[in-house]
Formats: structure tokens, C-alpha cells, sequence
């Protein structure tokens, strides 16, 4: 596992911020590039990337993070759901604290529902075999990334014939927001760095319609903090050269048209719903994925009556504005004040993938103190 | 020998007799050969430390090390790292129904190995046996008692800024031994928990100079490194700066944080100490602590004036981020 020293090379790491740091000051203007992926917002942060950029480059962050775009009504059906006689209630470790209008899964736990967290949609699977009195739920979140392996675990669920075995599906698909921000009026972006890990399934061809309808270049990128530079430096170099175009610098694992045999499986287990509401973004047509007709006894919505009901965000909660980079983390009302991780309000300071999160536990310092010496 | 555990072992009759007799005095040892007295009597003068701590940890043996070990260990260290020299343990055990015999045997012979190791004697104990579901196996109460040099005086106030921070090894390796020990994850690793006794490293910190010199010290058990630095730098009221790239951690236990995204910074450590000594003091505390054994013993960061009560980490690139508390409890049952 010595695979991610290599990505972490400081003389690297310096060298490429000396090429940004030219290559911006040529270009004399300010760029603002919005990175997708929670994942990479949290790479950003934690390495303390935004310092070594110059002042004229900006990362804004998107909607790529899957615990902070699931909206509170979701989060009440699943402590529902918690909350039903017999039911085990799988999710994975983010989603427990989430809040809801009535509390979060945590609280549920402590309240006796029967909540466990686990790493692996297959670790539920593994539950409900183990428990065959039970009936065993997964929440399932997340974008094309983490959707295969719910895909996959039903395959299974079918294939061993398990009746105690259900699915709440809130995965969703990546270019519907991507297309809601871009059609956002007054929204000021220069550019992507595109969300590696769903490129591995979707390819990285998926997001080619950021240039070619919306004159933005995009660079599907990896999560290691030189993966990050090094798109930030293909970014300014397509400014330079005056391009526009999509190009892949995580190609040491993405392939132009992705993974087929994921994609096959997401066929055959999903079907897009007309609409999914979205934190922040309100409804999306097409955005989310519901269970296909074929496995529709394992989707929980169709099992359990669910309540259903939508409900309103927080009202102070500005987590939508993060969500679309209209608003930094610190510029929300409520942030580090209201909203902290220990009790958030939002989504987006529950998961570390979050714009808030990852602000409120690594980036806060540089705000609260100018400079700190150490030698 | 009984196979299994049964409440008639802890009922004080004859099964009780047979279990301290062939499982706990065989294995501990017993001043009185003639009589089981109801409690230890000690002779020691001058300032002690008194400890106590339980151990829970799932499961009950895991790479490197069983609750055993952790009983002994963990004791030992919290008066170690209190600057006193460990003498004295208490074990008190709560065992559940059923538990397998042998496997009790193993780790109360883990834990008069562990107190050989670290040079103390388990002077006192109890045992009490409760009906299944009521304990998960095994849990274990230790209590220590330790003497304390006059010359040694620790405190948070006694650290300034300047003063180095030095970690005594490698970061991490329990929590995540004993977390892929459950055999939740679909994830193998060769991953060991660090348990040790720590007072031999204390003991050579302190050979190393002038006793003054060692201002602070915390054995980083659960919340990890990161939070001890925060209690450190809270209870001082001063900052404290760590250096990411001289922080030790075992490329495969680094690869298996990675992959869970767990920060290895909050994860546990039961070997692995803390000591802030003076700036001129550093380079010969880490040759000291190396030269006791602690190979990757080294300076990681530095205690600064401002701000206050912060922990920040500078990294390879140069940029530094916040270290904060850690939230909620990510591993329950660690230790």
C-alpha cells in the first residue's frame, strides 16, 4: 500500500506550483475553477492546497458530495424506516449524524433502533443472511461511484432469493446538477476539475459537454494533492493556449468511456426517476435512481409505506449556495456558529467530504491566524 | 480443567478456589504461600501515583497484543507518563458465562508476561462471573500504583514556547489493528497494535538530562495524537505546531487509513507517548529514547505562543491546516 507516496512528492509539488504561479501571472486575470468531487474539496483542505496558489487562482467548491446533497425529507424516511419493528437499518458511518426534522440516525440508535454502520453495501447483505428473522434495510447514497456496488449487491440479494433484503435508494447521477449549476444566471465559473472516482465508471467522454455546450474546460482528476495542482496547471495551460476542452489527468485509472461491465449493471438494476430532490438545488429531472422493475422487491420504498414527506431545509441552513459555489463555507450565516460539526444544521458540515466540514476542521486556521512560524 | 467459564466460578465456592488458584495465582504468583489475604500490603515512602483504568476492547485478542497485554500496559503507562516508577497492580475481572477457559488462561498468562515485561507485580485482584449477555467475553479493571522521584515535576504549566514536542514512534497501529481484527471489513492488512510498556522509555528520557527539562507527557490512547496535542495545547493556553513529515506511521497502516478515510492522527495508540521537553533538551531525549528501543522515536512538532489553544500541522507542501478535537467516537470499544 506504498501506491500514494509517489502522489505526495514535495520537489514535485513545489515545481508544479512554480509552473501555476508563472502561468497565472501571464495570464493576468482571476480564475475560478470549480472542483466537482467532496473528495476533492477535502484533499484541497487537508493538504492546505489554497495557500499555495496564487491569490488571482480560486477553487469553488461543487455538489459532489453525496451525504450533503441527500435533503432532510430523505433523512426522515430513513429514521423511519430505523424505527420499524424488525427492521436493521445499514447505512454507511457519514449518514449517521445527519440531522432530520426529527433527529438524525444516530439519535435513533440511542432511542433502540437497531442502526449499524457499515463500509460495503455487501456488509448489509451479510447482516440480513446472518439474521434471516430481520428485516435488514441499506441506505444507499452516492453518485455513479458507489451505485455499481449497490447494483451488484442486489444481483447477489437476488441471485441467493433473500426476502429480508431492501434497498433505499438515494443514489443520483452527476451531470444533471453539473447542468443546473452551469444554467445558474449570474454564476461565475472558469473551469472543472472533474470528478475522478464517477469518471471511472461514467468515462471520462461523460463530461465532454462542459466544452462542447458551455465553452469551460474540464479535467477529470485524481485525489492525491498533485493530482489536484496538476489540473489546476492543465487549467491555466488551455487558458494560455486558448483552448476549451476536456481533458483526462487521472488517466493512470480513468478510460474515456468508463467501465462497461459497472455500466451494464446500473442498467440492468436502475431506472432514473422523473425527478429527485436535491439539498440546496430542489427537484432534477432524471437526477436520481430508482430500483428497476425486475428488482422492485428489494427497493424499501415500494416495501414499507413510507411517510414521504418533503420538508423544507433548515431555514437558516445556506448549504444549497455552498453546494452551487455561490457561497464560501465561512460566508454562510450560520457557519461555526450556529453549525458546527458536533451539531450541524447543514449536510454540508456533517460529511468530511463537505465544503463546510472540511473548511470548519483544516482551512479555519488561515482566516483565524495570518501566519504561523515554525522555524 | 473446566472447558468453559460457568456462574458456579464466580460463586466463591470450590470452583471459585480451583479457578484463582490453577488460572490467576499460577500465572501471577503470591507473596504469602500460606495465605490468601483479603488485601496486599505494601511498604513505600515518598510521593505516589495511583491509576486506575478499564478495558473493554472487541475483540479480545487482536495482532500484536490481547486485552491483556492493554490491561497491564495501559496502567503502567498512565503512571509512567505521570514521570512515576510503576510497582504495584490491581486486576479486577468481569467475566462473561461461557467464556472459553483456555482463552482465559492465555491472556491472564498475556498479562504476567506484560507485567514481567514492564517490571511490576500484580499484587491484588477479583473475579466475578455474570450471566451471558450481561459482559461481551471479558472486561478487566486495572489499578496501579507507581513511586515518584522528587526531582520530577510535570504540569502544563511548565511548558513554553519553543519547547519540542516529541512523539516516541509510529502513530496509529492499534486502532487499526484491533478495527480489521473485528473482521467487519473486507480489508487484510498486517497490521499490529503498538501495546507496550512505556516506563523503560520514561526512565531513559529522564537519564537523558536534567530532570526540569521534561515538562509534559500523555500516553496517546484513545482520540490518538491529535487529540492529546489538543489537550496539551488547551491546558497550556499556548499553540502547538506538529510537522506532518515527521510524524511516523507504518506505510501499511497509513494505506488502510487511506482506503477507510480514517485520520490516523485521532486514531489509538497503546504504546506511543507525548513529551514535550526544552528546545535544548530535544536531541539528546530522542537519542536517549532511541537508544531504549523507541527506534522511530523523534521531534514532531513544537510548542508556539500563538494562538493559543490551536493545533495546526504543516505538511510536506508547506501549507498547514487545523488539528481540532476529534467528533463523536469513530472505533468504539478500542482499549
Amino acid at each position: 500500500m506504498r501506491f500514494v507516496d509517489e502522489f505526495r512528492d514535495p520537489t514535485a509539488a513545489k515545481n508544479l506550483v512554480r509552473a501555476i504561479g508563472q502561468t497565472a501571472e501571464k495570464l493576468g486575470r482571476e480564475l475560478r475553477f470549480m472542483e466537482i468531487c467532496g473528495g476533492h474539496t477535502h484533499t484541497i483542505y487537508r493538504h492546505g492546497l489554497e495557500q499555495l496558489l496564487p491569490p488571482s487562482v480560486e477553487f469553488v467548491h461543487g455538489p459532489g458530495c453525496p451525504v450533503c446533497v441527500i435533503p432532510m425529507g430523505r433523512v426522515d424516511d430513513a429514521v423511519w424506516l430505523a424505527h420499524q419493528e424488525r427492521v436493521i437499518f445499514t447505512t454507511f458511518g457519514d449518514m449517521m449524524r445527519v440531522p432530520g426534522t426529527q433527529g438524525s440516525l444516530l439519535q435513533a440508535q440511542a432511542q433502540g433502533a437497531d442502526v449499524r454502520f457499515v463500509y460495503s453495501p455487501l456488509d448489509a447483505l451479510k447482516i440480513a443472511r446472518d439474521n434471516p428473522g430481520r428485516e435488514v434495510v441499506f441506505f444507499a447514497v452516492g453518485f455513479e461511484t458507489t451505485a455499481p456496488s449497490t447494483a451488484a449487491t442486489l444481483v447477489q440479494a437476488d441471485r441467493l432469493g433473500l426476502e429480508n433484503f431492501s434497498v433505499f435508494s438515494n443514489h443520483v447521477l452527476i451531470r444533471p446538477p453539473l447542468e443546473a449549476i452551469l444554467g445558474t444566471a449570474g454564476l461565475r465559473l472558469d473551469g472543472f476539475i472533474g470528478p475522478g472516482h464517477v469518471a471511472t465508471v461514467v468515462g471520462s467522454d461523460h463530461f465532454g459537454f462542459i466544452p462542447a455546450e458551455h465553452r469551460l474546460p474540464v479535467v477529470v482528476t485524481g485525489f492525491e494533492p498533485l493530482d489536484i495542482l496538476q489540473a489546476v496547471d492543465m487549467l491555466l495551460n488551455q487558458y494560455r493556449d486558448q483552448r476549451r476542452a476536456l481533458e483526462n489527468q487521472y488517466s493512470r485509472v480513468v478510460r474515456p468511456a468508463g467501465n462497461a461491465a459497472a455500466l451494464q449493471l446500473l442498467a440492468e438494476v436502475f431506472t432514473p426517476r422523473e425527478t429527485f430532490e436535491w439539498r440546496g438545488l430542489g427537484y432534477i429531472p432524471d437526477s436520481g435512481y430508482q430500483l428497476a422493475p425486475a428488482y422492485a422487491r428489494f427497493d424499501a420504498e415500494r416495501r414499507f409505506e413510507l411517510p414521504g414527506q418533503r420538508v423544507a431545509d433548515h431555514p437558516a441552513c445556506q448549504c444549497g449556495l455552498v453546494l452551487t459555489g455561490q457561497l464560501k463555507p465561512w460566508e454562510c450565516r450560520v457557519f461555526a456558529r450556529a453549525c458546527t460539526p458536533e451539531r450541524p444544521i447543514g449536510t454540508c458540515m456533517v460529511s468530511p467530504e463537505g465544503a463546510c466540514a472540511a473548511y470548519y476542521n483544516f482551512g479555519r486556521l488561515h482566516r483565524e491566524a495570518a501566519s504561523i512560524g515554525m522555524g | 480443567m473446566d472447558e468453559v467459564i460457568t456462574l458456579a466460578h464466580g460463586a466463591g465456592g470450590k470452583a471459585s478456589a480451583w479457578l484463582i488458584d490453577e488460572v490467576f495465582i499460577s500465572a501471577f504468583g503470591r507473596d504469602n504461600p500460606a495465605e490468601l489475604t483479603d488485601a496486599a500490603l505494601l511498604a513505600a515512602s515518598g510521593r505516589l501515583a495511583f491509576s486506575t483504568d478499564s478495558y473493554v476492547v472487541n475483540p479480545i485478542r487482536f495482532p500484536g497484543g490481547s486485552i491483556g497485554e492493554l490491561a497491564v500496559n495501559g496502567t503502567v503507562n498512565d503512571l509512567a507518563v505521570s514521570g512515576a516508577r510503576p510497582q504495584w497492580l490491581s486486576a479486577a475481572f468481569v467475566i462473561e458465562e461461557g467464556l472459553g477457559m483456555g482463552e482465559l488462561s492465555a491472556i491472564v498468562q498475556a498479562m504476567a508476561a506484560a507485567a514481567k515485561r514492564a517490571g511490576v507485580r500484580i499484587v491484588t485482584g477479583d473475579t466475578k462471573v455474570v450471566p451471558r449477555g450481561a459482559a461481551d467475553k471479558l472486561f478487566i479493571t486495572t489499578a496501579g500504583i507507581g513511586l515518584v522521584p522528587k526531582s520530577r515535576m510535570l504540569g502544563a504549566g511548565r511548558i513554553g514556547a519553543g519547547d519540542a514536542v516529541i512523539g516516541s514512534g509510529p502513530i496509529a497501529g492499534h486502532g487499526m489493528a484491533v478495527l480489521l481484527a473485528r473482521g467487519d471489513l473486507a480489508l487484510d492488512a498486517d497490521i499490529r497494535s503498538d501495546s507496550a510498556p512505556l516506563n523503560g522509555l520514561v526512565e531513559a528520557l529522564y537519564a537523558a538530562g536534567e530532570p526540569s527539562a521534561v515538562r509534559w507527557m500523555r500516553d496517546a490512547t484513545r482520540g490518538g495524537l491529535g487529540t492529546v496535542a489538543n489537550e496539551l495545547a488547551r491546558a497550556a493556553g499556548l499553540g502547538i505546531l506538529l510537522d506532518d513529515e515527521r510524524i511516523r506511521i507504518d506505510p501499511v497502516v497509513r494505506g488502510a487509513c487511506d482506503m477507510l478515510g480514517i485520520d490516523p492522527l485521532y486514531v489509538a495508540n497503546e504504546g506511543f507517548f507525548v513529551a514535550v521537553v526544552a528546545a535544548d533538551a530535544a536531541d539528546a531525549a530522542v537519542r536517549a529514547l532511541r537508544g531504549a528501543g523507541a527506534d522511530q522515536a523523534g521531534t514532531i512538532g513544537q510548542v508556539i505562543a500563538e494562538p493559543p489553544g490551536i493545533v495546526a500541522i504543516r505538511n510536506a507542501f508547506g501549507g498547514t491546516r487545523l488539528v481540532d478535537m476529534m467528533i463523536g467516537d469513530p472505533l468504539p470499544r478500542i482499549c
